[in-house]
């Protein structure tokens, strides 16, 4: 078996970016499974990232039956999961980082920085949870019913992630310092969510969601609010600009998929 | 009771551990109309987080629509020791029991 090549429309990729943020952050919350600072909280962590996976499988199937409506071929959520290349991944850049907020690239950083993790939980929750709100009024039904089940997980997420950011912000010098970091580096990433391009053009034109760009107000004052809460000061904007959900990845995704992918890609088909 | 009590122990700034955090006792209800039950304890920094706490522990299959916590140390319990003076008192007094009376037919599940 060979990787898999996709001819995505406007409308395909736009399902992509959803189920790849949910599972690329799933499986980097995964690598928390066993090594969380306390037991209680381990499970949280997987209990999200269960969350997520169940997300990106409902979106991944639904991406794939809508790529053969298209004409292309039928693809279902394990291909897709685990046999699409680099490039053909739409997620934002943001959820693939490591769970450290050291620049050095280092390949392993387990078991992580449980701030940076917390923070990044909450700014994907909150981005979530403003793109399933809109999203459970698609004209698309089957987008529809996948939204309004998982606005529920995304509230959670952000409760949970938030109540961490303001107790370690406004916690000791020592967890501040460490959230703050953890800030300065995440915030770099975040304009990528909010940016337009054709893919948000034809989604909102079509009716199939919302653009990009209509999350940013509500996300915004809900994520600032908690950051004001915790003490902590976003970082001035910068120039920079990631691409991950033009498919230019970071050079850590290609780990992050050696990891998830080389199960299938050793036993194709491989089941429980 | 007393010789397991985390909670007296203040979080240090140099790096609070679990075992510095409060122990909370957890109480699921399963459906509305029946009682919350006793179902384990969990560490939690503070009583909001502890709701949470719960809710990832003891709810994840679909156990809950209600969970309260309250914290161990809050919780004042008989003594082992002083089992039989309260309890064994009980063992023959089955006329305590509601099984005398006889039940009319229009009541069921008594």
């Amino acid at each position: 078996m060979t990787s898999i090549t996709l001819k995505p429309s406007p409308q395909v990729q736009y399902v992509l970016r959803l189920a790849d943020t949910a599972l690329i952050l799933a499986q980097r919350l995964s690598e928390w499974c066993g090594h969380a600072p306390v037991l209680e909280e381990d499970i949280a962590l997987t209990n999200m990232s269960l969350d997520l996976v169940g997300q990106s499988r409902a979106l991944l199937t639904h991406a794939g039956q809508l790529h053969a409506q298209a004409g292309g071929k039928a693809f279902d959520e394990d291909q897709l999961a685990f046999w699409r290349q680099e490039r053909d991944f739409l997620n934002p850049t943001l959820v693939e980082l490591p769970n450290t907020a050291e620049e050095a690239t280092h390949r392993r950083n387990r078991p992580g920085d449980f701030a940076f993790t917390v923070l990044r939980n909450l700014m994907v929750a909150a981005w979530l949870k403003q793109a399933w709100s809109h999203l459970a009024r698609s004209n698309d039904p089957e987008l529809a019913a996948i939204a309004g089940k998982a606005v529920k997980e995304a509230r959670y997420h952000q409760q949970h992630n938030g109540d961490w950011v303001v107790r370690l912000g406004d916690g000791t010098d020592e967890s501040k310092a460490r959230m703050q970091r953890a800030l300065d580096r995440l915030w770099p990433y975040v304009p990528e969510l909010f940016e337009d391009d054709d893919v948000d053009e034809a989604a909102a034109q079509a009716g199939l969601g919302p653009r990009s760009s209509a999350l940013q107000e509500g996300w915004e004052a809900e994520v600032r609010a908690v950051l004001a809460q915790a003490t902590l000061q976003p970082p001035e904007p910068t120039p920079f600009r990631s691409t991950g959900r033009r498919g230019i990845h970071s050079e850590h995704m290609g780990y992050l998929l050696a990891e998830m992918q080389s199960l299938q890609r050793a036993h194709p088909g491989a089941a429980w | 009771m007393s010789a397991h009590n985390p909670q007296n122990a203040k979080p240090n700034a140099g790096g609070a551990s679990a075992s510095e955090w409060p122990l909370w006792e957890v109480f699921v209800r399963s459906r509305a109309g029946l009682d919350h039950k006793h179902c384990g304890s969990l560490h939690a920094p503070d009583a909001p987080m502890a709701i949470q706490m719960a809710r990832e522990v003891y709810t994840r299959r679909q156990e809950g629509s209600s969970v309260w916590v309250v914290r161990a140390s809050d919780i004042t319990a008989s003594d082992p020791r002083d089992k039989d003076m309260y309890f064994d008192p009980m063992e023959d007094k089955v006329y305590r029991h509601p099984t005398f009376y006889q039940l009319p037919e229009s009541v069921d599940h008594m």
